[in-house]
């Protein structure tokens, strides 16, 4: 089920890492209309709901994650206005520190580009099917959905 | 033929990655669930989870939403990416 929709140089579904100086050369280069340039990271954290967690393991839907990556990017297009758009997020599995997401969006100015990311970031959270295991000091423990997360993606309805 | 994915803590709970079943007598996405349930009595407790999320193509769909042949179809508990 190709999805002719997917554009593959906006979104990067990948096991290994990524570099940020990198991927921000990428937003910039021959990027003279955009004075903005917002980058989000997301990282692996050392615990989570009082569990000291040694690693993650991330699962994915592959066809849908892109498809549902690529719907959300063409809603962030249509509400701000903004430039270039790079969503990648890393599967497999992942150690304490690691890289796990990274979003960056430029636009001419802060505004588009701040708020374009963070309803990317939102969005992605509760609508792109990725599933995290977590190996914590008590064994593998799938993660729970945070209602937070819910709530956070509904203020931008 | 529709075809049926399941992910995450769902396929481990349910020891099933993947199954097939001929489409002619199911309609939608509630009654697909109520005959995975009567085929395997144990997944029960797990197609009763309200939470469960359903996609049809790799689009998000609700219960009521209407299969025809050559769909696929996956069951999965709510995403944690990011």
């Amino acid at each position: 089920m190709e999805d002719k929709m997917v554009n593959h140089q906006e979104i990067s579904i990948q096991t290994k890492d990524f570099s940020l100086a990198t991927e921000v050369g990428l937003l910039e280069n021959d990027n003279a209309i955009d004075g903005a340039v917002v980058t989000f990271t997301g990282r692996v954290r050392n615990k989570n709901e009082g569990l000291k967690v040694s690693g993650l393991f991330l699962e994915h839907y592959p066809g849908m994650t892109e498809h549902a990556l690529s719907e959300i990017i063409v809603i962030a297009k249509k509400r701000w206005n903004i430039g270039r758009v790079k969503v990648i997020h890393r599967i497999g599995q992942l150690n304490i520190g690691d890289q796990i997401v990274f979003v960056g969006v430029t636009s001419e100015h802060r505004q588009d580009a701040f708020a374009a990311n963070e309803f990317i970031m939102d969005y992605l959270k509760v609508k792109a099917p990725f599933w995290k295991k977590e190996l914590t000091e008590k064994g593998e423990k799938w993660l729970a959905a945070r209602n937070i997360d819910q709530d956070k993606a509904e203020q931008w309805d | 033929m529709i075809k049926i994915v399941f992910f995450a803590a769902l396929r481990e709970q349910l020891g099933c990655q993947e199954t097939s079943f001929p489409c002619t007598d199911i309609t939608t996405i509630n009654q697909l669930k109520k005959v995975l349930v009567k085929q395997n009595p144990a997944w029960e407790v797990h197609f009763e989870n309200k939470a469960l999320l359903s996609a049809v193509n790799h689009d998000m769909v609700d219960g009521e939403y209407t299969l025809k042949s050559g769909d696929e179809v996956a069951f999965f508990p709510p995403v944690t990416g990011g």
